[in-house]
């Protein structure tokens, strides 16, 4: 059985109160933090950890803790980013619901740290019962003098602020999120200056996932060296991954990282193998925005090695033939999935979800998607396939925020991988209509890859 | 520090030395020429505007002296700054050419293009930027987005088709202005400017938004179809307002004033923002001290029934021998410029 440190006490009732989560050695880490450490030490405990940022770009945490600039009078803030909507991931989600504490306690854990008196969680708007499940355990952790003034009798100030967001997509960028909760529309801001140095209301600023801050408890708890231990190389840890697709156990996993993507899969403790005994066909590894690998790539790599959930397997290849661990939503596809149709369903997401402030991604998006709606209901050419090869690389790169690369990494992708299946879509319109194209024969785990 | 350090910065080659803090697009600007990125939404009397289009964007092939790197991705010059010893290449990098051709192409796919019809042909930066830049044909195939025209005051008219979404006139509305009432509504491409519930922009300074466009999506409406602007002749003016600056261009048919608008320098930017007293309402010659004609670029269409032809041909630009020998027609040439 696999370490858990976030999820340990998934399974005991009650665990979303303030009194089951303290009895279950809750808030030891703030007590440990408070009273023992500084908040470099907490600082420096972070950066032994290894701890990498859970939202998706997987950068160190601890180091943008000390990137942080600290001028003299001016307040910094901390955010955690809850805005959690990429297709695929439910991680965040599923934590705030069950352990609302884990979060709550991370946040005073990291505030501390950073010197931050005031800290908000940005929560999606669609999430009103995780809104309410925070905005009550900040309530209970208030009373119980975790949170307000001279917390634990250390002087230390912190309060804790949940604001709902308006429900956009492009609010999870951490800037645009920044723009959102001063009020303003959420449009990313142009880099540099970057958050850490002029952030919310022009004040230093960090913006963290739910994960990564949750993260900190047991990093505290035990200490960081003890953390870095888990999981291999500059993959140190554990992770939510959101399974979903044709799996017989879809769900929320705590992994240690480092374990084979084909344990992943296949083994009853995670996700219990292909629904109905099919193929496996593709596997999305982290959330829409990372490009898709078919069955033959995602469980080995090009070098012939058995891919690891790691930051640095899932990437082995660069994007010829690697995706990215992202922010953990693994999509699996049965050889019964169309993969035109799947992309066109992405990429009507982003084009929707795209704030529009810039060109390539604002009018590229909209472009995609209507090719691909093309193709898909059968009025293709030949010659619409290379267009998106060529419009996807006008967008990827030349876009704010990583949004335009987003959209554009699944089409380049799909089409890098499954392009006999889009050529399908074309020669075959009618019948693309009534069925699906099923297994390339490369693609077939079971064939020697070349 | 003392004030006068100087970064070193060298565009496609060419070096220029300037002031901390400026960005790549300025200082590419006081090297003028071709080198010069496009820009469709920066301004520079605006403050914050920039960085949307995505037409200037250039490659960073040395960070600095210090730390000499390259920039991983392409850079929107207009909002990036220099740094000492940095090389940037704009027209020598035909990834930087690439990229600008894309997002051309993205600008126009949804263009109505209906510029025989439209009011600032002859005056429009994107259909300068697609001449230079675009292709001939278009690869789009579907319905392009469309919007009905609605009036923000008795004055302008927003016809949201034609916007490329520069966000100018919400800085001019937001900078210029001491109520905004208009901003962007919706996301995506579907995000469109507009007023609140079609308010009226009811303040004196808000017919500079005119100006600011790029494109013909906000237009004068006391000018609209009168006349193309290459048969107006443009003659500067001013006049002692007690709001704005007063310094004008005024636009002739014949004896009669067809429109008033700032002045604009030679990247389209106006010099001077003006009331909307001396653009709407003082229209003729009378209200005016008239200065005397106004240079007009030569590559302008707008030049194009006013002046002879000084340039001399391509073959004698081409030979250095022969530059020689025509200096003077030379010359002549830049002060017409």
């Amino acid at each position: 059985m696999a370490r858990k440190l976030l999820l340990t006490h998934i399974d005991v009732p009650g665990i979303q109160t303030f009194e089951v989560y303290r009895q279950k050695g809750g808030y030891r880490a703030v007590e440990k933090a408070l009273k023992t450490l500084t908040p470099d030490d907490v600082v420096e405990e972070v950066k032994k950890s290894g701890l990498r940022g859970r939202g998706g770009a997987g950068f160190p945490t601890g180091m943008k803790w000390s990137f942080l600039a600290k001028p003299e009078g001016v307040p910094r803030y901390l955010v955690c980013n809850a805005d959690e909507s990429e297709p695929g991931t439910f991680k965040d989600r599923f934590l705030m619901t069950h352990i609302p504490h884990a979060l709550i306690e991370g946040m005073i854990v990291s505030s501390y740290a950073l010197g931050a008196n005031t800290s908000y969680i940005y929560v999606r708007g669609e999430m009103m019962p995780q809104i309410r499940i925070l905005e009550r355990a900040i309530a209970e952790a208030k009373n119980a003098g975790f949170l307000g003034k001279n917390i634990l009798g250390s002087g230390y100030d912190l309060e804790l602020y949940v604001q709902p967001g308006g429900g956009a997509y492009i609010c999870g960028e951490e800037t645009a999120l920044l723009e959102s909760l001063e009020g303003k529309r959420g449009n990313p801001r142009i880099k540099p200056p970057f958050p850490a140095v002029s952030g919310l209301y022009n004040c230093p600023t960090v913006v963290n996932n739910v994960e990564s801050i949750a993260a900190t408890v047991p990093i505290i708890n035990d200490g960081g060296e003890e953390y870095a231990k888990i999981g291999i190389e500059r993959s140190t840890g554990t992770k939510l991954i959101s399974a979903g697709g044709n799996i017989n156990k879809p769900g929320v996993y705590e992994i240690e990282l480092g374990l084979p993507v084909e344990e992943f899969i296949y083994s009853d403790e995670y996700c219990g193998g292909i629904a109905g005994g099919k193929r496996l066909k593709a596997v999305v590894a982290g959330g829409s925005s990372v490009p898709i690998l078919p069955a033959n790539l995602i469980l080995k790599t090009l070098k012939g090695d058995s891919r690891l959930m790691t930051y640095e397997s899932l990437a082995d290849g660069g994007f010829q033939s690697g995706t990215m661990l992202g922010s953990g939503g693994f999509i699996v596809f049965d050889e019964d999935q169309c993969i035109v149709r799947n992309t066109w369903n992405f990429t009507r997401f982003y084009h929707h979800e795209s704030c529009g402030q810039c060109s390539p991604c604002r009018e590229g998006t909209g472009w995609m998607e209507k090719v691909l709606h093309k193709i898909e209901h059968g009025h293709g050419a030949f010659s619409d396939i290379d267009l998106l090869v060529d419009v996807s690389k006008k967008i990827e790169g030349n876009t704010i925020c990583p949004l335009g690369d987003a959209a554009a990494w699944p089409v380049a992708s799909a089409i890098r991988h499954f392009r006999d299946e889009f050529e399908w879509h074309v020669t075959h319109g009618q019948e693309a209509q009534t069925r699906n194209y099923g297994l390339a024969h490369y693609a077939d785990p079971l064939e020697p890859v070349a | 520090m003392a004030e006068d350090v100087k970064f070193k910065v060298s565009i496609d080659g060419i070096p220029v030395e300037v002031a901390p803090g400026t960005t790549i697009l300025n200082a590419a600007r006081r090297i003028g020429g071709d080198i010069v990125p496009p820009a469709m939404c920066y301004y520079s009397k605006l403050q914050g505007s920039g960085g949307k289009c995505r037409t200037c964007l250039v490659k960073v092939t040395k960070g600095s002296e210090k730390d000499p790197r390259p920039m991983p991705k392409l850079v929107a010059s207009c909002r990036t700054t220099v740094m000492d010893g940095m090389e940037v290449q704009n027209i020598t990098s035909p990834e930087v050419i690439e990229a600008r051709k894309g997002v051309v192409e993205m600008l126009l796919i949804n263009h109505p293009l209906d510029c025989p019809i439209c009011d600032q042909a002859g005056e429009c930066h994107l259909q300068d930027l697609g001449y230079e830049h675009g292709l001939a044909d278009t690869r789009y195939e579907f319905e392009r987005r469309t919007f009905d025209r609605i009036d923000i005051g008795d004055k302008v008219q927003l016809h949201m088709t034609r916007c490329i979404l520069c966000y100018r006139c919400v800085f001019v509305a937001d900078q210029l202005t001491t109520k905004r009432v208009h901003g962007v509504l919706g996301r995506g491409d579907a995000a469109e400017i507009s007023t609140y519930i079609e308010k009226a922009i009811d303040n004196e300074f808000s017919g500079n938004v005119i100006d600011v466009c790029p494109v013909g999506a906000l237009t004068d409406k006391t000018f609209r179809f009168k006349n193309r602007v290459w048969f107006t002749k443009p003659v500067e003016a001013h006049r002692d307002c007690p709001s704005c600056s007063g310094k004008v261009t005024l636009w002739y048919k014949g004896d009669e004033v067809l429109r008033v608008t700032a002045r604009k320098d030679e990247y389209g930017e106006v010099e001077d923002f003006i009331c909307n007293t001396c653009r709407f309402d003082k229209k003729a010659t009378s209200d005016w001290v008239i200065e005397g004609p106004r240079q007009v670029k030569r590559t302008s269409v707008i030049s194009l029934n006013h002046y002879e032809n000084p340039n001399p041909p391509a073959v004698i630009k081409k030979n250095l021998a022969l530059q020689e020998a025509n200096k003077e027609q030379f010359e002549r040439m830049k002060q017409l410029l």
